[in-house]
């Protein structure tokens, strides 16, 4: 390549996905648990491409210390469907 | 369309009162609408009263004395156009003393005016020569040997229109114009009688002055006092097309002035239901981008983005394009493509492009800009409201008592809606705007707002939560409304949420700088003051709470009762012109037109039934998710129609590594932009003069574009999808974009009863337009909302990770300017540089005092994501520890600085916060050189061989 493509300060794709789920898990946390988990899970199921959906379930098992509870709750529902 | 003048009733229309009064005019019995002046009723029954100082878009102002006229019973000679129609009277426009009168008033005009008429500019297309025709005046008594104002100097420093004080003749319309229309104030008449003259500021030259350059001075002038420098050049028109304009989601409409395949002039239509009859410098002047030479016409493939580009013919470029998608699948597979469909272009092209890559791709990879402006308004109203759009018209602002603007700068970004919004406020309506920056309407000529709360960025929804508990706490809520339209249990849930002290303005005061006391007044400003109306840009969506900013906004008017009627609504501005149609033609990758779910078997049915083949249920990637994916070595080939994300998008260095590992990037468009820079395929794209389709507004209106010129390059962007697609073996067969408007309404149910033939008779349609609607919907949801009951949404306030420290001081956010239009691409091929020829970082004394900086120093401007290089503007419109800078040209690449924080809903970018660090540099940053390097070399053409 003629220019260098400094990828410092770039999330790698696994990153970026662990904490999309955290980020979605925190603005609907004030939904209360249980309904913050299903709307979580349905949003990754309604708007996350198959290959995202397949990461992300693999991140939360090699990953598990990464996700907020109520992520990895929802995740495992979209593992589920 | 031959060249015909609109019709000019010389005054307004008279302010509805639902009264009619009858009179008698030369003989004739008319009745007409209390309040409508003389000169208006004699133009409505078909007698056009001479006149030079009236025109129908400003009010009457009695001065230049020609439209005098008999009233029976009256004494004198009263001016027909301020003299307001009564019951009984009985009106003679055409009498021997009238015909004296109007002689002897022409007389005096003439006699200080150039009689040069036939090498006038404007020689028929002139209202002073029409109306010295008009009163028969044949000879000057006074010679000309008198003083005169005749031999002035001409102010020729605006780029775009000329001003001749020699041959103005003081009627004032220029004056009026800017002061009713535009609402800048900018011109005024200076000294007095004979001395009298038409001035800009304080005497300043049109380009140094506070001129905005609209044009409505020079189309409210009845001579060639004000002109355009084209129509000076090449002569007057002799033909017109009404199309619509390609910049912003305002959406005016203009006649395209043509002298033959020449396009002369762009003038206002109107009888344009957007725009009613405004411009802007952009739509009004900044056309001539269309013939620039930068633009690019034959078709361009190279294998590698370090080889220059090698010009083919159509046939080849297509079939490289099929073929190359097709290898890449059959290596990578059916997911590893997708496109990008564009905001720039039409309704119809944008859905042959979601088209080709649901049924020729066979996956919904498909996204558009609206991924990076608007895409939490489509999440947040669908979910609140049940549709992706706003709720009113434009005209809706004219019966607003209180306006609330927040995250917008419509006097720059959407200025002919900004100057209607102004109208309105000088009527007294009132004004709270919500910006970290003083934008022009905080303040400006006969416009001040309320309140002005000046937040931190990254605060909206704590602002927004903090206005809901106060019309909450304070019972200020329509209970009512709440009762009828809502969901009443979740407004108690939201209620018990935002009425938490927690939540008050003065518990939120320290962490969003906004004072509680002008907050509490602010809310019940908007709660109590009458009809509330909600204004909204990118300040709303491009933050990690964006989706949920929409959603507060909603909450907040429904609270209220705001919804639902004229003068009230919830009101996104949307940025580039059709982004409003991109999002309703399918662009996003979760839906079909229309916003429905591609996992909704009906629907996906009905389109496998029309298109006959089996779709994909799985929503497909977004933009960053495909940068994401390519980076990775999953995502494989692009194909971008007339958008540039290596200039829009943000953390450019990560666009750049997206696109550097893809195998095969296309890029349709009219200039090698800055993402050509990593393209393989280039496919000339056409503007909007030269192809026919709709465009929709902001307002939910669909409006025509029409062809007034054939394309440079050759063929319409609808014309090149559809032969991408059948070198892919699909088979389409348009003959027409009407044709495709057909297949579009046949699969839409909100645009079922748009057509061409309903859109040519009609003007325009707002959507949903269809046998519910049949003459479309100018307000939404006034009977009940879409989705039902109205939705509340609990909107907890989450704080951006992006934070400031002591390595990044300070916030950056970034906007747009008035001159320019998006990355620039259009404009800055324009005359419109004069005014904005970099981009600038805009940044308070106290701040710039801090690191040593002096107005107009080059400036390092650093983030975490990126390293930039530009000049400062030392200003208090930013407050301490805020600073600011537009988007516009590559060179600055803004971009470089924004992160991949992204709205936790939509991945909306949060363009509106990076932390950055700013000091004063000696030169252009290792990026910028780079670049400049990458992109010189990758520009390069080997021309095609000429046949021998």
């Amino acid at each position: 390549m003629a220019i260098a493509h400094d990828e410092d300060g770039v999330m790698s794709t696994g990153d970026r996905l662990i904490y999309m789920a955290n980020q979605i898990a925190r603005n609907l946390a004030s939904e209360g648990t249980e309904r913050s988990i299903e709307m979580v899970a349905d949003h990754i199921r309604s708007f996350w491409d198959p290959a995202m959906r397949r990461r992300i379930v693999e991140l939360a098992h090699s990953r598990p210390e990464t996700f907020s509870a109520i992520a990895s709750a929802a995740i495992e529902r979209v593992a589920a469907a | 369309m031959g060249f015909t003048r609109e019709t000019d009733h010389g005054t307004p229309p008279a302010i509805a009162t639902g009264n009619n009064v009858t009179l008698t005019i030369d003989g004739e019995q008319v009745t007409l609408p209390e309040g409508t002046s003389i000169m208006r009723a004699a133009s409505l029954t078909g007698t056009a009263i001479p006149k030079l100082c009236a025109t129908d878009n400003i009010e009457s102002f009695g001065s230049c004395r020609l439209c005098l006229v008999e009233v029976e019973g009256r004494n004198g000679y009263p001016a027909s156009c301020t003299t307001p129609i009564a019951e009984g009277m009985v009106v003679r426009t055409q009498t021997g003393r009238l015909k004296q009168l109007r002689r002897g008033v022409m007389e005096l005009y003439i006699s200080d005016h150039p009689l040069d008429c036939l090498t006038c500019a404007a020689n028929g297309d002139c209202e002073l020569q029409d109306q010295a025709g008009a009163v028969g005046l044949r000879d000057v008594r006074y010679g000309y040997d008198g003083a005169t104002n005749m031999g002035q100097a001409k102010d020729q420093s605006n780029p775009y229109f000329d001003f001749d004080p020699s041959k103005c003749i003081v009627c004032s319309r220029c004056v009026r114009a800017c002061d009713e229309v535009q609402g800048t104030f900018a011109l005024t008449i200076e000294g007095m009688g004979f001395g009298s003259k038409v001035a800009a500021s304080q005497d300043d030259a049109f380009l140094s002055s506070e001129c905005v350059s609209c044009g409505a001075c020079v189309q409210a002038c009845p001579t060639a006092s004000l002109i355009e420098k084209k129509v000076v050049e090449t002569g007057t028109p002799d033909r017109a097309v009404v199309t619509t304009c390609a910049y912003c989601g305002v959406g005016c409409t203009f006649r395209a002035e043509m002298r033959g395949e020449e396009l002369v002039r762009m003038v206002p239509w109107k009888d344009g239901k957007a725009n009613r009859g405004h411009s802007c410098v952009k739509g009004r002047f900044a056309w001539g981008y269309a013939q620039h030479q930068d633009r690019i016409l034959n078709p361009m493939i190279r294998a590698s983005v370090t080889e220059p580009w090698r010009e083919v013919s159509w046939g080849e470029a297509i079939a490289h394009t099929a073929s190359e998608f097709r290898r890449i699948q059959a290596q990578y597979g059916t997911r590893a493509v997708g496109g990008i469909t564009s905001s720039r272009c039409t309704n119809e092209e944008t859905f042959l492009v979601q088209k080709l890559i649901r049924q020729g791709f066979g996956n919904n990879n498909v996204d558009t800009c609206a991924r990076v402006c608007h895409s939490p308004t489509g999440y947040g109203l669908k979910t609140t409201f049940g549709t992706s759009a706003g709720t009113q018209d434009f005209d809706s602002v004219m019966h607003a008592d209180v306006i609330l603007v927040i995250g917008a700068n419509p006097t720059d970004a959407h200025p002919v809606f900004g100057s209607r919004m102004k109208k309105r406020l000088r009527q007294g309506a009132k004004l709270i705007v919500v910006d970290p920056r003083q934008i022009d309407l905080v303040k400006s000529p006969h416009v001040e707002a309320e309140h002005h709360l000046p937040l931190r960025p990254g605060t909206n929804v704590a602002v927004l939560t903090a206005m809901a508990h106060v019309v909450v706490t304070e019972k200020l809520y329509d209970d009512a409304f709440i009762r009828t339209r809502c969901d009443w249990d979740e407004f108690q849930d939201w209620g018990d949420f935002v009425s938490e002290p927690a939540r008050s303005p003065e518990a939120i005061e320290p962490l969003t700088g906004v004072p509680a006391a002008d907050l509490r007044a602010a809310a019940r400003l908007y709660a109590t003051g009458g009809n509330a109306a909600i204004y909204y840009g990118l300040g709303v969506t491009e933050h990690s709470q964006g989706s949920s900013t929409v959603m507060a906004i909603a909450n907040l008017a429904m609270a209220t009762g705001n919804i639902g009627r004229e003068g009230v609504g919830v009101n996104p501005l949307r940025g580039q012109n059709n982004v409003q149609g991109a999002c309703d033609m399918g662009s996003f990758p979760h839906e079909f037109s229309g916003y429905r779910h591609v996992s909704d078997t009906a629907t996906r049915e009905m389109f496998e039934s029309a298109w006959g083949v089996t779709l994909d249920h799985e929503p497909g990637l977004r933009i960053p998710n495909m940068l994401d994916a390519a980076t990775d070595g999953t995502f494989k080939a692009l194909f971008i129609q007339g958008e540039d994300i290596l200039q829009s998008d943000p953390n450019t260095h990560h666009v750049a590594a997206g696109l550097a590992a893809m195998e095969c990037v296309v890029v349709q468009d009219l200039f090698l932009n800055e993402t050509a820079n990593y393209g393989h395929v280039f496919l000339p794209g056409s503007t909007f003069l030269e192809k026919d389709g709709t465009f929709t507004n902001a307002e939910r209106r669909i409006q025509r574009v029409r062809r007034v010129m054939a394309p440079l390059n050759g063929h319409a962007d609808w014309e090149i999808v559809q032969l991408v697609a059948n070198a892919m073996g699909l088979g389409w067969s348009y003959a027409h974009p009407s044709e495709i408007m057909d297949e579009i309404a046949a699969l839409t149910p909100t645009f079922a009863g748009v057509h061409y033939d309903r859109l040519d008779a009609e003007g325009s349609l707002q959507w949903p337009a269809n046998d519910a609607a049949p003459d479309g919907t100018p307000t939404m949801h006034i009977d009940g909302f879409v989705r039902g009951k109205g939705k509340f949404v609990v909107t907890d306030y989450v704080p951006t990770d992006e934070k400031t420290g002591p390595r990044f001081p300070l916030l950056l956010t970034t906007g747009r300017i008035l001159s320019h239009y998006n990355v620039g691409a259009q404009t800055r091929r324009t005359a419109n540089t004069a005014w904005h020829p970099e981009d600038r970082l805009e940044i308070h004394p106290t701040d710039a005092e801090n690191r040593g900086i002096k107005d107009g120093d080059w400036v390092s401007l650093r983030s975490r994501a990126g390293e930039t290089t530009l000049r400062a503007l030392i200003t208090e419109r930013v407050a301490p520890g805020v600073v600011y800078t537009t988007f516009h040209h590559p060179d600055t690449q803004a971009n470089v600085i924004t992160t991949d924080y992204s709205d936790w809903a939509t991945n909306c970018p949060e363009y509106k916060v990076t932390a950055v660090q700013v000091g004063l540099s000696n030169g252009p940053s290792d990026w910028q050189e780079d670049y400049a390097d990458h992109a010189r070399r990758s520009r390069r053409i080997v021309p095609v061989e000429a046949a021998e």
